[in-house]
């Protein structure tokens, strides 16, 4: 019995992960329909932000060190909100309407910032200050012309590639002068450790097992961000302009809701609880640029067997996951299978077969393929009457 | 009638002539590569230039399905797996009677699991390595269109199998050596060292025939009835359903198809390559596969080709010299083909040569009415009737 609970336990601790990280992800793609595959490189900016504000904390010393978190998630939300937003302006706007283009838009965007937190250093900050500085300077000097429509085109052209020589230039000079300190990569490929504060070190004993605070923490977030999400797209001004663009972007427009802004503030939400998601898992393991990856594939799977465009579905998918994936990879089901006796020997060769946890992928998996050929548009689908899915 | 009858046979006529020039435009390159380029490249630019042309193979696959069909599979790295492991256990089964693999001894691992056994067999061997994947491709295919899952959720589903196949076979040490993967290099074919340059040289002729044969495979698929069901299906699936047509077993059909071309190619990238490894099921060698047939032109068959070289050889030249520099050209190279050159190198060459050059190569006239109103001879003949003389 204490081991059904304890499995419950951790089966809801994975969940709630999951939970947090797909809650940003249903958001972007349920209500927008844009696959973003650069959520779980945002969700690696959040940890490293949290990793930037805990080395900042440091040197306060011990009662101040214990609440960075506190700094620590609203930074991580800004951090990757902001991402978002650029990301959304520079180059999400252009594809509404083709998924399979942001997808892979997206998987681009995520390459570089892989390498980009591996390779960061003086030099390149400085080289993209340099070319963001030339270039949406030299716009917006050049768009107080007159004939600016006639020019846009030309000017992009010539502004692009000239920018971006002159930062090369001054980066490889800044270079040549040799400072150490300023070709040293600031994180390196290498994994970071985010030490969490003292107050979420150790666990509680319930029951016979320890409930470690860390997942209690997180448990505890996830039901927050929830909580405020819910509150924002339901009870909020600006979360019913999101609904109703949601559900028909022409009519809306014709109202007056400001669409493109919508968008734009749906999608640095959606990014922004990427942040925070990636702010808790922090606090499970060391984060490196690889972080992202190990989500992004089980947060899509919590969202499409949810269904898209509503959180209850995302909710009990994560969940349901999260269990069963601790549940069989653990090996649980095979224990209390096991004392059944010998009629049952089949079943408990059976699940202790798939008791690791990458044979537990295999397993749920098949499962998730098999629910959707039940119910093939998720756990609650969206009513309508299109011939399409 | 008999206007219709002279039409069709002049058609005919010069349908036939284009199709003897491009034959002989195929021959000739495929010339090239066999007789001209070994003599004038070293041989390990050689083998790599192979492994390039099997790649060029997959992607061919890829866009018979992608360009073609409007199917993304980001899991065709699957399949070429399965291929390659196919293969690369023909080669380690060449052992004298009654010894087993070298790394079963390993693992304590007295008996040749079964399903080994048959590919001691040669021509079992080859059948295998186009059989399996296409199986494989068709059951998951079958599975997920059979419930009109499409678009986005698709490209998820195949994302999530090839996870799955992943952590399926890095985690089965006893059965196919994990992640360490099967070598090659040191196993001999036909009494022969798979690693020699008389079999690599025979890998190299192989490749190209085999490239050569799919292309005409896909060539063919593409331009009947077949093809133009595809590409109703790519355009919009509703309106074919609508129509009387199945499209799901059509589907079904086109990715097996993929999947099997994925296997041979996968078989021979890996003699090339000396090693199969889990690795090769990576999620983002099989999103790579995708971005080489965005790059080329997705819809056009030579696309797929051209942009498999190209970006592999960008890929071998930038990593060689600037080694932190791959993954942001990769991820520029996403933003770009999808935000500004949606057809890729071929669109782009086509709309540069523009209408007058295209007629001046013999190539179709662009045509902008649906469906193709301006090249129908009736059409035009009333036309003539119609205006004013």
């Amino acid at each position: 019995m204490s081991a059904l609970i304890e499995g419950l336990f951790n089966g809801i601790s994975i969940g709630s992960v999951l939970l947090i990280a797909a809650l940003g992800l249903a958001i972007v793609f349920g209500l927008m329909g844009v696959i973003n595959l650069a959520h779980g490189e945002l969700m690696m900016l959040g940890a490293y932000t949290t990793f930037l504000v805990q080395s900042a904390f440091r040197p306060l010393g011990e009662p101040w060190f214990d609440l960075y978190i506190f700094l620590a998630l609203p930074a991580a939300f800004l951090v990757a909100g902001l991402m978002g937003l650029i990301l959304e302006r520079g180059v999400i706007r252009f594809l509404y309407g083709r998924p399979l283009e942001t997808l892979l838009a997206t998987w681009g965007v995520s390459l570089i910032l892989r390498q980009f937190v591996r390779s960061v250093n003086w030099i390149l900050a400085i080289g993209i200050v340099v070319f963001c500085l030339l270039f949406f300077g030299g716009m917006a000097i050049l768009s107080r012309r007159s004939n600016w429509e006639k020019i846009k085109n030309w000017a992009i052209a010539i502004l692009l590639p000239v920018s971006l020589a002159i930062a090369v230039l001054v980066s490889s000079l800044i270079q040549e002068g040799g400072q150490l300190a300023l070709t040293r990569p600031w994180f390196s490929a290498r994994n970071v450790d985010v030490t969490s504060p003292s107050w979420l070190r150790g666990g509680v004993q319930v029951l016979g097992f320890q409930m470690p605070y860390a997942r209690l923490f997180i448990i505890a977030l996830t039901i927050i961000c929830l909580i405020g999400v819910y509150w924002f797209l339901n009870r909020s001004t600006w979360g019913l302009r999101i609904r109703a663009v949601m559900q028909n972007r022409s009519m809306s427009a014709c109202l007056g809701i400001p669409t493109a802004k919508v968008d734009a503030l749906t999608f640095a939400l959606g990014s922004g609880l990427a942040g925070i998601a990636g702010c808790a898992v922090s606090f499970l393991g060391s984060v490196g640029p690889n972080t992202g990856q190990s989500y992004i594939v089980d947060t899509f799977m919590v969202v499409v067997v949810g269904g898209v465009g509503n959180l209850a579905g995302t909710i009990v998918a994560g969940m349901g996951i999260g269990i069963l994936n601790y549940l069989i990879g653990s090996g649980t089901l095979a224990l209390i299978f096991m004392p059944l006796g010998e009629a049952f020997q089949p079943v408990v060769d059976f699940f202790l077969f798939f008791a690791t946890s990458s044979m537990a992928k295999v397993m749920v998996f098949a499962l998730i393929i098999a629910f959707l050929q039940i119910k093939p548009g998720g756990l609650f689908p969206q009513k309508g009457r299109t011939a399409e899915l | 009638m008999a206007l219709g009858t002279t039409i069709g046979i002049h058609k005919r006529k010069q349908q036939q002539r284009r199709q003897i020039i491009e034959g002989a435009i195929v021959i000739a390159i495929a010339l090239i590569f066999v007789v001209i380029l070994p003599a004038l490249i070293p041989a390990f630019r050689l083998r790599s230039l192979g492994r390039f042309l099997a790649l060029a193979i997959v992607a061919l696959g890829i866009d018979l399905i992608w360009g073609y069909t409007g199917l993304l599979s980001l899991g065709h790295g699957i399949f070429f797996a399965l291929g390659g492991y196919a293969i690369a256990m023909h080669l380690n089964l060449q052992l004298p009677e009654g010894q087993l693999p070298e790394f079963f001894t390993l693992y304590g691992v007295d008996r040749l699991p079964w399903f080994w056994e048959p590919f001691n067999s040669f021509p079992f061997t080859i059948l295998a390595l186009v059989i399996i994947p296409g199986i494989v491709a068709g059951l998951l295919g079958y599975l997920v269109f059979r419930n009109r899952i499409k678009g986005v959720y698709f490209s998820i589903l195949t994302q999530a199998a090839l996870i799955v196949f992943y952590n399926f076979f890095n985690g089965q040490q006893e059965l196919i050596n994990g992640t360490n993967g099967l070598k090659t290099d040191t196993e001999r074919i036909f009494g022969v060292l798979a690693s020699s340059p008389q079999a690599q040289r025979t890998f190299y002729i192989l490749t190209i025939l085999s490239l050569v044969a799919v292309y005409y495979l896909c060539r063919w698929l593409t331009s009947g009835r077949f093809g133009r069901i595809l590409i109703a299906i790519r355009d919009d699936e509703t309106r074919v359903r609508f129509t009387g047509y199945n499209p799901t077993g059509f589907k079904v059909l086109v990715f097996a198809i993929s999947g099997a071309i994925a296997g041979i190619a996968g078989a021979l990238y890996t003699v090339q390559t000396g090693i199969i490894t889990p690795s090769a099921m990576e999620v983002a060698f099989s999103i790579e596969m995708v971005i080489w047939v965005a790059v080329g032109g997705r819809g056009t068959l030579i696309g797929a080709i051209l942009g498999t070289l190209i970006v592999r050889l960008a890929q071998t030249f930038l990593s060689e010299r600037y080694p932190e520099s791959w993954l942001f050209f990769q991820g520029a190279l996403f933003l770009i083909v999808v935000t500004v050159l949606p057809n890729g190198i071929v669109g782009l060459f086509r709309d540069l040569i523009g209408e007058k050059g295209r007629s001046l190569l013999g190539f179709r006239r662009k045509s902008f009415t649906y469906p193709s109103l301006e090249e129908d001879p009736e059409v035009q003949e009333e036309e003539e009737e119609l205006s004013p003389r």
